[in-house]
């Protein structure tokens, strides 16, 4: 069963085509990579997926409800994660993931904090201020506050932007164990392409609102007779497509 | 349906008062206006009490209930406008907007958020006044209680008015949060009957739920009497307002979600 279907979606702002008509599905479960430079329509395809963009085009349905008409039965059910937008700075670690816990309509919200707060080692920063954590610490109470609801779809947009090699290794250890014993369908915004690599099933690559190519890591790495995701990103990029793939 | 949608409006409630809770510059700030603005009026107030006697006495009576009650539109208003920027400035409207929280959650946890702000903020200037001039406001009796409601729920469409503002010309129109109630102060006739403005400029008085609540005041507190004719009026143009206000705050909502703006609000 699909946990994501995009079908024809679509965002023209004015003459500018943001996303132009692209149809793809993540299967229950999977972690699929949204790959593209800046600029090629990521943020805005996860915008529409999230309910926070409406789409001029096209349809989503998600954990199969459509988002045009049902998307707070699916918004409890899914949750996200981006280092671009913020918790509130002033409120410590535990009041933000209690606000959280509210809104997704949490039981036993404390409980589930300190559950969380000792998966992610956040336990003894539950007291501080949000605005007094490391980027690493933000990055990890931003993922509890994602998984708070115990979300079946997550999206993350660039979950380890600006993070230490050592924090980020961290992170995707720690994802890819939250994934395999949750059984949580992972929608993946990155620039990082290892992360890519070891994290996703399945990638798609996007290019001016285009999903340009598409496919698991292993195949697209054939397709361009190439040693590295980042290798095909740059053929992507560069538009040394095609004869490289074809 | 309802224990969840509750849950949801304690959440964002939740999280302005926590603000509150560990911050006294900030209660201090929702108290000092009306405080400050009583201090002025009230000294005035006793001045002109002094002067003109009996009748100064009625009049000063006048002024201090109008700036009170004045104070309970201003600050309702300014809940609502400054606890949805609170959400902008700290750039977690991304997150608030892609949680299950419906639109009329949020106004609600707004609106809920404002009725605290309204009375931390105006309460103490309530009991100053009693305290300093011996004016005590509850001495308007049960009618006090329409008072404040009709202008709370104006202060309320007001501040919808303000955010669906925001919501289309982004934090740009922020200063509308603390202005935009000024411009209304001449026309609510806080301070005089409508009938001392030209009569060009009367119908947008009585256009306006706050000239009715304050001819209400003056009937009641010259001649002692309720003046249900002005109640019934404020009631049902408070309904109209905040109808409009409310399909205003969806039709930007909407046009927000369109544009992107949800995204890029706060820059």
């Amino acid at each position: 069963m699909d946990a994501i279907i995009a079908s024809g979606l679509t965002k023209r702002y004015g003459k500018t085509l943001a996303v132009d008509a692209i149809d793809f599905s993540v299967a229950a479960g999977q972690t699929v990579g949204l790959l593209g430079g800046n600029g090629a329509g990521k943020t805005t395809t996860i915008a529409m997926l999230l309910g926070l963009l409406i789409p001029t085009a096209g349809s989503i349905r998600i954990l199969g409800h459509d988002m045009a008409r049902d998307r707070f039965a699916a918004l409890a059910r899914m949750n996200f994660s981006s280092p671009y937008v913020a918790l509130p700075q002033r409120l410590t670690v535990a009041e933000n993931l209690r606000v959280y816990a509210h809104l997704y309509d949490v039981r036993h919200a404390g409980r589930r904090i300190a559950e969380l707060a000792g998966q992610l080692d956040l336990t003894d920063l539950l007291n501080r201020p949000a605005g007094q954590l490391s980027a690493g610490q933000k990055t990890r109470v931003a993922l509890a506050k994602a998984l708070i609801n115990r979300p079946e779809v997550l999206l993350l947009d660039e979950p380890t932007a600006s993070l230490d090699p050592d924090t980020g290794d961290w992170v995707r250890s720690w994802l890819e164990r939250y994934r395999s014993e949750s059984g949580c369908t992972i929608l993946l915004a990155s620039h990082n392409m290892a992360e890519v690599d070891r994290l996703c099933s399945h990638v798609l690559m996007m290019k001016r609102g285009r999903i340009v190519d598409r496919g698991s890591p292993a195949e697209l790495l054939t397709r361009y007779g190439r040693d590295d995701l980042e290798q095909v990103f740059l053929d992507i990029a560069r538009d040394r497509v095609r004869e490289a793939a074809l | 349906m309802i224990r969840p949608s509750a849950r949801r409006i304690w959440g964002l409630m939740y999280r302005h008062l926590v603000l509150y809770r560990g911050s006294w510059p900030r209660l201090l700030e929702l108290a000092y206006w009306p405080t400050l603005t009583l201090f002025i009026w009230g000294f005035t107030a006793s001045f002109f009490a002094s002067r003109v006697g009996n009748t100064g006495a009625v009049l000063s009576g006048m002024l201090l209930a109008g700036v009170l009650l004045w104070e309970i539109t201003l600050r309702s208003q300014m809940g609502v406008a400054i606890s949805f920027l609170e959400e902008i400035w700290s750039r977690n409207l991304g997150h608030v907007f892609v949680s299950p929280l419906r639109p009329w959650e949020l106004l609600a946890a707004l609106i809920g958020m404002s009725v605290v702000r309204m009375t931390i903020g105006v309460l103490p200037a309530v009991l100053l006044a009693w305290a300093l001039y011996a004016y005590n406001l509850f001495a308007l009796g049960p009618v006090l209680i329409l008072f404040a409601l009709n202008l709370m729920a104006m202060g309320w469409w007001v501040s919808l008015g303000v955010v669906s503002l925001i919501l289309r010309h982004g934090a740009g129109a922020e200063a509308l949060a603390w202005s935009v109630l000024f411009a209304l102060i001449p026309f609510s006739a806080v301070y005089y009957p409508v009938s001392v403005l030209p009569a060009a400029v009367r119908p947008v008085a009585l256009a306006l739920p706050s000239a009715h609540v304050f001819e209400g005041m003056r009937a009641a507190l010259e001649h002692g009497t309720i003046a249900w004719g002005h109640m019934a009026w404020a009631t049902g143009l408070n309904a109209a307002w905040l109808g409009a206000a409310a399909v205003l705050f969806m039709v930007e909502f909407r046009g927000a979600r369109e544009r992107g703006a949800l995204l890029t609000i706060g820059e």
